[in-house]
């Protein structure tokens, strides 16, 4: 009884919150509403882990939703970042406001808005039913929709317009995969007793129809892997980073990437068990490294700061996809810690950048010029979170870098090239954009309102951590992921 | 009985892949609007037929849902916005329909070959349908890469939702209750996103050209 009501409050909480906000989101204490919903999503999500630890993994309404090593850290992580983003967001929404991009109305929407895509990513992380999995994906991607669009500038609307159609385009074939998943379950367990319940597919998935499971995976992968942020499939994602508020772009690329990667998971691990061959692995890794790759290449290009760090996220998309694809016990704990880490520096250099740009009236790296000599704080956030991003020790990028890279020596080793020339691409163009902008002479003015640096330092703190120690449980949990992935 | 039933829902199948090839060539939007509907419709007779054969009452509930949805409610929400836009009788240019029509049918061969060897595992009744359905998605695709104005767009985006239907009940009889729920409402509420975005969009370019939409590059 006690895990349902747990369980409950999860996805209660941001779905009351959205509810709340749509009536009160334009007040000036909205934002404040805004963070004590995530605070109580985040107190649930804790108390849902300490049951977990406590007694394993759990099963709630009747089977619909359930809780395993896999999701869990994903929960935890969703709400954690979901909180600080929402502190984040107070001042930097004050600002915004007192700049006028923010109207109330606008206000509201953007704080109902945000809570319920909070909802609809505990959604698609807890649920058990691959067909409910597909509605939460589609209701955040129109959340976000709104999120992204809500400047109403004509570049918002067209990045907005953008990610709608590609999106929708490509979870709509996720949806045709969805069908043929569900016609080769089906003949295994007919139509009733939740023939697209993931534990019940799990428990049969050798008997599932190979030739269907193939079609199908290949419908899941192009389908999902749009929201990813594949190449070649990746054109919505860095207008949307780039157009959007910014904590819109940080939960984005912190969290929404990391459901629609959780959701290709779930899928190879049924088409791995129906195929008994590598088919699901081997895709991964071509569309992985041909992110990882390509990603580096249009980085180089850039001058606005966030669509930077959106390739950015392609590429760490890319190397995990890379990671899961060669499948392992090594590997795949690399992925999730990969996921994990990359989701705390991701968001916490969006949050650095969103003071930046805030401050110097502008996202064009060339003219955001000496941080350090305004807000010091600001600047060494981007200026650690940036060589964070990059892999540089003893953040835990380093170590699910490491891990991935030695692992691709040994299993893949033509890949290996590939993978450090991106890497050390990536390294030399972000280094060499964000130094100038940290350093030297300065145009820069302060801010109104002080900004919110906390969660900049919680979450490279974290970062640190996980590069030096992981905590017994969670090397427990991704440890038993991985092995629940398998190979 | 059974025999010809299975026979109609096929005929229901070319019926939807032949819509689905008019809206391609279709250059009005009105007209545009009135073959969705059309596509809706037929997509509801087909259900109803396939839970009458197959005796599977659910199939009733989710044949009411795609009628209220998909031919009243999203038709009168698109000429809603078509009249308030006013661009009911509005012409789109489109260069090449026979070139189109063409890729089209490639598309929908190649659809067929892909569905084959698993339609062949269908126990369902009407197995063909499968690449019917698949034909349907991609044809929808098709039109939304060669349409360069908002409604025609979206109405693409809405028929490759259409194609899915058709594939959930001909391949498996429909999803779950929840699931075809679940859909339903991100359908809609989709749609009403879109058209609140077609008002932003002509506000802010004064047309709702597409192409008005690729300023963002990569510099």
């Amino acid at each position: 009884m006690m895990e349902i009501d747990v369980l409950f409050l999860v996805l209660g909480c941001p779905l009351a919150g959205g509810i709340v906000l749509a009536l009160v989101g334009h007040r000036d204490v909205a934002r404040d509403v805004n963070v004590a919903f995530s605070f109580g999503t985040f107190l649930a999500a804790c108390a849902l882990t300490a049951r977990v630890i406590s007694s394993g993994p759990m099963f709630a309404f009747n089977e619909e939703f359930f809780i395993d090593p896999l999701n869990v850290f994903l929960v935890t992580l969703t709400a954690f970042v979901g909180l600080t983003t929402a502190i984040f967001s107070r001042p930097y929404m004050r600002v915004e406001r007192d700049h006028g991009k923010m109207t109330p109305n606008r206000l509201r929407l953007y704080h109902s808005m945000y809570q319920m895509f909070s909802f609809t990513m505990l959604l698609a992380l807890t649920t058990n039913n691959m067909g409910i999995l597909w509605v939460a994906m589609e209701a955040a991607t129109l959340t976000t929709v709104l999120l992204v669009s809500v400047y109403r500038t004509a570049a918002s609307l067209e990045a907005a317009w953008k990610y709608f159609i590609l999106c929708g385009v490509g979870i709509a074939q996720a949806l045709f995969g969805t069908v043929l998943l569900y016609m080769a379950a089906e003949k295994v367990l007919g139509s009733e007793g939740g023939a697209l319940l993931w534990t019940h597919l799990d428990a049969v998935k050798v008997g599932l129809d190979p030739n269907i499971m193939t079609l199908a995976f290949a419908f899941l992968f192009i389908g999902y892997g749009t929201k990813v942020g594949l190449v070649p499939v990746h054109n919505w994602l860095p207008d949307a980073h780039a157009e959007g508020p910014t904590p819109v772009s940080a939960v984005l690329s912190g969290l929404l990437l990391n459901v629609a990667l959780y959701a290709v998971l779930r899928c190879k691990v049924l088409t791995d068990g129906a195929l008994q061959s590598h088919l699901a692995g081997n895709l991964m890794m071509g569309f992985g490294l041909v992110s990882v790759v390509a990603s580096v290449f249009l980085l180089i290009r850039q001058k606005d700061v966030k669509r930077m760090f959106a390739y950015s996220s392609i590429e760490h998309m890319g190397l995990m996809t890379f990671a899961f694809g060669m499948g392992g016990p090594i590997a795949n704990f690399a992925g999730l810690l990969h996921m994990t880490v990359h989701s705390l520096v991701k968001s916490a250099i969006f949050f650095a950048v969103g003071h930046a740009a805030q401050k110097a009236g502008t996202q064009l790296m060339d003219e955001i010029r000496g941080l350090l000599k305004v807000s010091p704080t600001v600047a060494w956030g981007l200026m650690l979170g940036s060589l964070a991003i990059l892999g540089m020790p003893p953040f835990g990028v380093f170590a699910s870098e490491f891990l991935i890279v030695t692992t691709a020596m040994r299993e893949q080793p033509w890949a290996t090239p590939f993978l450090l020339v991106a890497l050390g691409v990536a390294f030399a163009t972000v280094f060499s954009r964000v130094q100038p902008m940290v350093f030297g002479d300065t145009t820069v003015k302060p801010l109104a309102h002080p900004p919110a640096l906390i969660p900049v330092f919680l979450h490279l703190g974290l970062a640190l951590m996980l590069g030096l120690y992981i905590p017994t449980y969670l090397d427990m949990w991704y440890r038993q992921a991985a092995r629940m992935l398998g190979n | 009985m059974t025999q010809i039933l299975a026979q109609f829902v096929n005929l229901l199948g070319a019926l939807l892949l032949m819509l689905a090839f008019a809206m391609i060539s279709q250059r009005r939007i009105l007209s545009l609007i009135n073959l969705f509907t059309l596509q809706g419709l037929t997509l509801v007779v087909s259900t109803v037929v396939v839970g009458y054969v197959t005796l599977q009452p659910h199939l009733y509930l989710s044949a009411a849902l795609t009628f209220v949805l998909k031919v009243v409610l999203i038709p009168f929400l698109l000429h809603r916005i078509i009249d308030r836009l006013k661009i009911r009788w509005d012409v789109e240019t489109l260069i090449n329909i026979p070139t189109t029509m063409l890729i089209g049918i490639g598309v929908v061969i190649f659809a067929f070959n892909l569905a084959t060897p698993i339609a062949l595992l269908s126990t369902s009744l009407a197995r063909g349908t499968l690449g019917i359905a698949l034909g349907c998605v991609l044809l929808s695709f098709l039109m939304m890469i060669t349409r360069a104005k908002a409604v025609p767009q979206v109405i693409g985006f809405l028929a490759m939702e259409n194609g899915l239907f058709f594939a959930a009940t001909s391949a498996t009889y429909g999803m779950p209750m929840v699931v075809e729920l679940g859909i339903a409402l991100d359908v809609l509420i989709g749609v009403l996103i879109l058209g609140v975005f077609m008002f932003q969009i002509r506000e802010q370019f004064d047309s709702l050209d597409i192409r008005h939409l690729e300023k963002l590059k990569d510099q």
